[in-house]
């Protein structure tokens, strides 16, 4: 029964294959669709959109604090992409992503994947999304998808702030790097990028842990305050001397391991390791969640 | 007559004329409370079903666990005669719920509330959202403050709010739990007609409630919770005529109205305050009043009683319908 012209053949529908790939794509259409109300959610909540202007803000500081006071010296130590930013605003960017990525960054995406599952369990509305019904490992999978997409707007936020407030604020040309080589500001200007997307994947595996503890309570807060507090914890344990071989394996010890794009050629290394340990986290606390999750009595 | 519990319901009927059935559904929270208890129900398609009982009897639980909210740990369940919960994604588009009232989000409006919960429903078809959005704020009311934030809603309106996300998409079946708690009277009549009119349209209306009053003129069925356990359910019609018709005679010579209404050979007679009752039975009222006053009983009032349906579960539960807990 198959006919020659293409629109035909999915009308008519007569072969068992197509049906299950419309499925599919109906399935993925409606996934999608839960995903943009959930990033629509998101970004509109005005806290949120506080947390975000707050995280664009900080470069501009920082910026304006290098050109009223000057770079720090230099004498103390090696060369800084705080010294750096003065004779270059793009350093800019990567100055303000290690600061920030301390704790700032962390604690934004700790307040939107921990209120995630557990902000919706304390105003009852998880309870009417899962009788809508939409499907307990659909749900997670969105709601971890859009924790992802607000790691990645938050640092996104941090960088785009931190290149226009550089370029205005600093002279802007090719980037003179810490080996010693130079290269092109549009080189420079991917690397950034490839920056930006190494601390997104930082961020999204504290993300997994965030919706772990999401899962496991009725109060966001808690969550939030659980995984600022583990955040700062490990950040402590994570500069004790004797403790330094358990470093490797904790997730902050990497979210700063992006120095390697400085370099000529590309250090990816620690980079790679990095992204090793975020996968780790998010299969470890991904698994916990989705467990937690589907067998939970929703009983608020 | 009234199923009792011993006779299991979905032995009456079979069980694809039912909407809903549970067998020996059970939920025993971890704290050690049984909060539903072997669960027989079965809720004829096309019906009006009221789940009733006080508070604490285990309606809302029950109704979690049909939504697949909460998980069993006895017995099994089948919803549009599908079994659960390994139907959930295919049968829950079908069914609308309202569970333990309303829930959204108190910074978007009603409108963008309802497209929230369209949204997480993978069946409904984003290009008739806006539509059927529509329709639903207008079945109970809400046209005119659909774009108002839900925070400056007024309880009736959150509650109106609620039937409507359950009114989202065609629905075979609406799971109702309470769903005119906090509505005036007059929104209390609204939603009763609104539901006798989607009841109308072949949908089945699963509704709970711990007042009788409210729910008694709509349903064609009625189910009846006592902590946790089932205590009767059946058509209401059937409830009525279950119903034993008293004759109340008002006299001051207690005794001998006592004696005339034993010897006509009527039931259950009891002697109160200025007044003697019986169970009427077939009898013709007016066949005991000749024998009353031939008996020489100064008959100063005579009524037949038909006892309300409240009465017959004040019996069944063991307390009033209008206790709020
Ligand atoms: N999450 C829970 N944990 C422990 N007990 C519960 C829980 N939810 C409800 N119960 C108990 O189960 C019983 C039935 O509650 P519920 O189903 O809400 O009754 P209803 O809806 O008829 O008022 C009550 O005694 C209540 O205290
Ligand atoms: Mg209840």
């Amino acid at each position: 029964m198959s006919t020659v012209s293409g629109q035909e053949t999915v009308s008519i529908g007569t072969g068992a294959a197509p049906l299950p790939r419309a499925r599919a794509v109906g399935a993925l259409r409606a996934w999608l669709r839960l995903l943009g109300s959930e990033v629509g959610l998101t970004l509109r909540r005005p806290r949120n959109i506080a947390m975000l202007a707050v995280l664009a803000l900080v470069p501009v500081l920082i910026g304006v604090a290098l050109r009223t006071f000057g770079g720090p010296d230099e004498t103390d130590g090696g060369p800084s992409v705080f010294g750096q930013v003065t004779g270059n605003g793009l350093f800019l960017t990567f100055a303000a992503l290690s600061i920030l990525v301390q704790l700032l960054l962390p604690v934004a995406v700790a307040v939107v994947a921990g209120d995630s599952v557990a902000g919706e369990a304390g105003l009852g509305t998880l309870r009417y999304l899962l009788a809508a019904p939409a499907g307990r490992t659909r749900l997670l999978g969105v709601k971890y998808a859009n924790a992802v997409v607000f790691c990645l707007a938050a640092v996104a936020a941090v960088a785009l702030s931190s290149l226009l407030a550089g370029v205005l604020l600093f002279p802007a040309g090719p980037i003179t790097l810490l080996s010693g080589g130079t290269i092109p500001l549009l080189d420079g200007v991917l690397r950034i990028g490839v920056v930006v997307l190494y601390v997104t994947a930082g961020m999204a595996a504290l993300a997994a842990v965030a919706l772990a503890f999401s899962t496991m309570t009725e109060a966001a807060v808690g969550a939030i305050a659980s995984t600022v507090g583990l955040v700062v914890v490990v950040q402590v344990l994570g500069v004790i001397p004797q403790l330094s071989v358990f470093q490797p394996y904790l997730l902050t010890h990497w979210w700063n391991g992006f120095d390697g794009v400085l370099r000529d050629p590309m250090a990816t290394g620690e980079m790679g390791q990095g992204l090793l340990v975020f996968a780790a986290y998010i299969a470890v606390f991904g698994s916990i969640a989705w467990a937690r999750f589907t067998g939970k009595d929703i009983t608020c | 007559m009234l199923t009792v519990r011993e006779r299991t319901p979905s032995a009456t009927l079979p069980a694809e004329d039912c909407s809903i059935v549970t067998r020996g559904l059970t939920k025993r929270f971890r704290s050690g409370q049984v909060a539903v208890d072997a669960l027989d129900l079965a809720v004829p398609r096309g019906s009006v079903f009221g789940f009733l009982g006080p508070n604490g009897s285990g309606k809302t639980t029950t109704i979690r666990m049909l939504l697949g909210l909460v998980a069993p740990t006895g017995g099994a369940w089948e919803l549009l005669g599908t079994p659960m919960p390994g139907g959930t994604a295919a049968v829950l588009s079908r069914v609308g719920a309202l569970v333990e009232g309303p829930a959204f989000y108190p910074y978007l409006s009603g409108e963008a509330n309802l497209r929230r919960y369209d949204a997480a429903d993978p069946a409904a078809d984003p290009r008739t959202a806006s539509a059927r959005i529509g329709l639903a704020l207008d079945r109970v009311g809400l046209a005119a403050a659909a774009r108002k934030r839900y925070r400056a809603y007024s309880l009736g309106m959150r509650q109106r709010l609620a039937i409507a996300a359950a009114l989202l998409g065609p629905r075979e079946l609406l799971i109702l739990d309470e769903p005119t708690n906090g509505l005036d009277p007059q929104g209390t009549r609204e939603v009763r007609g609104l539901i006798k009119e989607i009841a109308a349209g072949g949908t089945t209306v699963f509704v709970s409630s711990h007042l009788l009053a409210e729910v008694e003129q709509m349903c064609s069925h009625i189910a009846v919770m006592r902590t946790g356990r089932l205590v009767a359910q059946g058509p209401i019609a059937g409830l009525r005529a279950g119903e034993a018709v008293r004759i109340r005679v008002e006299t001051p010579d207690l005794a001998e109205a006592a004696a005339v209404l034993a010897a006509s050979g009527l039931a259950q007679v009891r002697t109160g305050d200025g007044e003697v009752s019986a169970e009427l039975g077939a009898d013709a009222p007016e066949r005991i009043c000749a024998a009353l006053v031939a008996g020489g009983v100064a008959v100063r009032g005579l009524a037949v009683q038909r006892p309300s349906l409240e009465d017959v579960f004040v019996g069944l539960t063991g307390e009033g319908f209008d206790v709020n807990g």
